[in-house]
């Protein structure tokens, strides 16, 4: 037996199980996007209607999917630095030799992402209550105006944004730790000595060493905001006035809710191609700009 | 859990007389599926029953509202539908076109209990498809006002309203302090049933063409939908939704809202959660029509068996026993569901329950929604609608063109189905 035939039996066990459940389930779906298929559909299949490209062509002419885009977008456009910055905040304080009870305070900070969502939306639902809520009250004190958080269509999305990047900063705050702790303190040492101040050690050393970090981060934070879902679905249903619908719940609502399981699929496709293609732009830029400083030093 | 302690013991108990006693005749396992707060209330009606068929057990499930309506799609497409359960009556149509339920006129011909002239007309209706019945009426849920007497009083009203006129007039002066804090209604802007129950007052139908497109464009519709757009525009509801309004019963009970529209569950709400000194201060009405009292909405629960069941006859055996106008009054006593049978009405607490007599007379006003699969699409879409109508966005033209466009685009397959079956009936 060659080597290629032993490679091939040892991978078999796993590609077989991620052709069973992966591999042909999407291709199914790929399937269904292009049909009608339907509740109409499910009860006799002489209902099914094969669309083509159907599905996509009447989504891309739906003013709610360019909403939910958009509102999506806004999400990711401001949830990703956001939730980056607080990462990297929130680590960089931790590793600062000046902090104290180091474990409790890694394990607050990475407490919200081991809660369950539900949960802790109905606490932050409290919270953004217009009337009985406690950040209206704090407003209130420093005499400003209450702000109807999550009633407002311009105030519902900052407040789901602020909710999402309190829930999943921590799991990114662990990652930065991590590559934090990897950079050699030699560096800094060497920096103290030639006199660099406290910002110039940041921008010049820890930036740069924890290049990969940011990148890796960077790509999983915007694939996973880009399936924004649990959070508007159990703070605002989508409300007010669709104002936090993300492409997800679109999909969730017209495969689950309505079961246009067709239509549903032809979403999820559509979310695909447009995280498939960021990422690709994402990998693209971060490899260009390592080749352009690879040049200049 | 002492409780289920306890069935556990009994449950054991059982098992070892039965293994010694002599072998039953076979025994029926009946999987019956409740939707919402039924289920608990439905454990206390089962053991009697049981008691008078030794011969079937009762299997119940429980399934929480927001996860009934993908569990019974799913049980269909699954094979595992359960023998009967318990079904909205706005989602027969959609269980009907899958061929998945059981028609019962066959049974109902012959059964001395579950009389078909007994229940109200509307009621009954709403199971009815295609000249066939597919469900039996379990409870029924209307909607209608909820008011606080004492506040209406103290602004110079002595009866509740009885048209859209005096109602105005009502709100009017109930939010005349327009401090923002205190209204005259509660209409939470998510909700579609209050505009539903408005547009049922109408004439023409939401549906035109045997359900083939939307009729919102019609004068009747952009009546309603007027009206209750006004009711936000001048300020005598707030325009928020349910998930805002958080606690409606104490905010009611505190005077924030004089009015609030909504079904028959809030009564026992209400005596739950507000103090004893305040019950009579509130009390129910009929919903105002645009001239004199109006329709409401027909909407319930019903009991359905599934074709696919193997022990129909002991399902059906369920249903009538659940039917019976006693256990009606206790399925009242226990959640305050209202039968939708006038012989439930006669007897028990109900009949001297003044708070629940507008339900009984709301309920001979009552009408169906278009049953059809779309439907519960279509009314989500309509208040979609309705609440950019509500916050300015769209005029009552611009929102009623809106909402016949997208409710055609929905109803495009129904249309293709229906020509596709004239074809063939022609043919």
């Amino acid at each position: 037996m060659n080597q290629q035939r032993t490679a091939w039996l040892f991978l078999a066990p796993a590609l077989l199980v991620l052709g069973l459940f992966f591999v042909l389930p999407v291709i199914a779906a790929l399937l269904l996007s292009l049909t009608d298929y339907d509740l109409y559909a499910l009860a006799d299949l002489r209902n099914l209607r094969f669309v083509a490209l159907g599905n996509y062509w009447a989504l891309l002419q739906r003013p709610l999917f360019w909403s939910a885009l958009g509102n999506t977008c806004y999400f990711v456009a401001l949830g990703v630095p956001l939730s980056m910055a607080t990462s990297l905040g929130a680590a960089l304080l931790l590793n600062s030799p000046l902090a104290r009870c180091k474990p409790f305070f890694r394990t607050a900070l990475f407490a919200p992402v081991v809660t369950t969502v539900v949960a802790v939306a109905v606490i932050w639902r409290y919270l953004f209550n217009t009337k009985y809520g406690l950040v209206n009250y704090a407003l209130g004190g420093l005499g400003l105006h209450p702000v109807d958080w999550l009633g407002d269509p311009h105030w519902a999305m900052p407040t789901i944004i602020l909710f999402a990047v309190w829930k999943n900063f921590g799991y990114n705050m662990i990652i930065f730790l991590a590559g934090l702790q990897a950079i050699a303190p030699e560096l800094y040492e060497a920096a103290r000595i030639d006199g660099a101040s406290a910002w110039r050690q940041f921008r010049h050393i820890t930036l740069p060493m924890l290049r990969p970090t940011l990148l890796m981060v960077g790509i999983l934070t915007v694939a996973g905001y880009f399936q924004l879902f649990a959070e508007p679905y159990v703070m605002t249903e989508g409300g007010p006035l669709q104002s936090t619908e993300s492409v997800l719940y679109l999909m969730y609502d017209e495969g689950f809710k309505w079961w246009n399981l067709g239509s549903a699929s032809a979403v999820a496709f559509l979310l695909f191609a447009l995280m498939f293609a960021f990422t690709a732009l994402m990998l693209r830029t971060a490899r260009r700009a390592e080749h352009a400083d690879g040049v200049s030093s | 859990m002492n409780r289920r302690k306890g069935l556990l013991v009994i449950g054991l108990a059982t098992g070892l007389l039965c293994s010694c006693g002599p072998s039953q005749p076979a025994r029926q396992t009946l999987d019956f599926w409740t939707i919402g707060r039924e289920g608990e209330a439905v454990t206390k009606l089962l053991p009697e029953f049981e008691r008078l068929h030794p011969e079937i057990e009762v299997h119940l499930q429980q399934l929480p509202l927001s996860a009934a309506h993908q569990k019974l799609l799913t049980a269909y497409a699954g094979d595992s539908t359960p023998d009967l359960t318990q079904l909205g009556n706005t989602w027969i149509s959609e269980l009907v076109a899958l061929h998945a339920l059981e028609p019962l006129d066959e049974r109902v011909a012959h059964s001395s209990s579950v009389v078909a002239t007994d229940y109200f007309p509307s009621i009954w209706a709403t199971n009815r498809l295609d000249g066939q019945t597919y469900g039996v009426p379990w409870y029924v849920d209307t909607r209608l006002l909820f008011y606080r007497a004492d506040l209406l009083r103290a602004a110079g009203f002595a009866t509740p309203p009885r048209d859209w006129a005096e109602w105005s007039r009502m709100l009017a002066a109930l939010s005349a302090r327009n401090d923002g804090k205190h209204f005259g209604i509660l209409l939470p802007t998510n909700e579609y049933d209050q505009l539903t129950a408005l547009a049922l007052q109408q004439d023409e139908p939401m549906l035109r063409d045997n359900d083939r497109y939307g009729n919102f464009e019609s004068v009747g519709f952009k009546r309603a939908l007027t009206f209750y757009v006004s009711l936000f525009q001048q300020r005598w509801a707030p325009a928020i939704t349910n998930v805002e309004a958080g606690n409606p019963w104490s905010e009611f009970g505190r005077g924030v809202y004089a009015f609030y529209l909504s079904g028959p569950w809030n009564i026992g709400e209400f005596r739950a959660r507000l103090p004893a000194a305040q019950q009579n201060d509130w009390s129910t009405a009929p919903l105002p029509g645009p001239q004199g009292p109006g329709a409401s909405s027909a909407g319930g629960s019903s009991l359905v068996i599934f074709r696919r069941s193997t022990h129909k006859q002991a399902a059906w055996q369920l249903i009538e026993y659940l039917s019976q106008p006693a256990i009606q009054q206790r399925l009242y006593e226990l959640l305050g569901d209202m039968p939708p049978r006038r012989s439930s009405w006669l007897g028990g607490t109900l009949r001297d329950d003044a708070k629940a007599q507008a339900f009984r007379d709301q309920l001979e006003r009552v009408k169906p929604t278009p049953a059809i699969p779309e439907w519960e699409r279509i009314v989500n879409e309509m208040q979609l609608v309705a609440a950019r109508a509500i916050a300015g966005e769209l005029s009552i033209d611009q929102a009623t063109a809106e909402l016949d466009r997208r409710v055609d685009a929905i109803l495009e397959k129904r249309r293709w189905m229906l020509e596709r079956d004239d074809h063939r009936g022609q043919r």
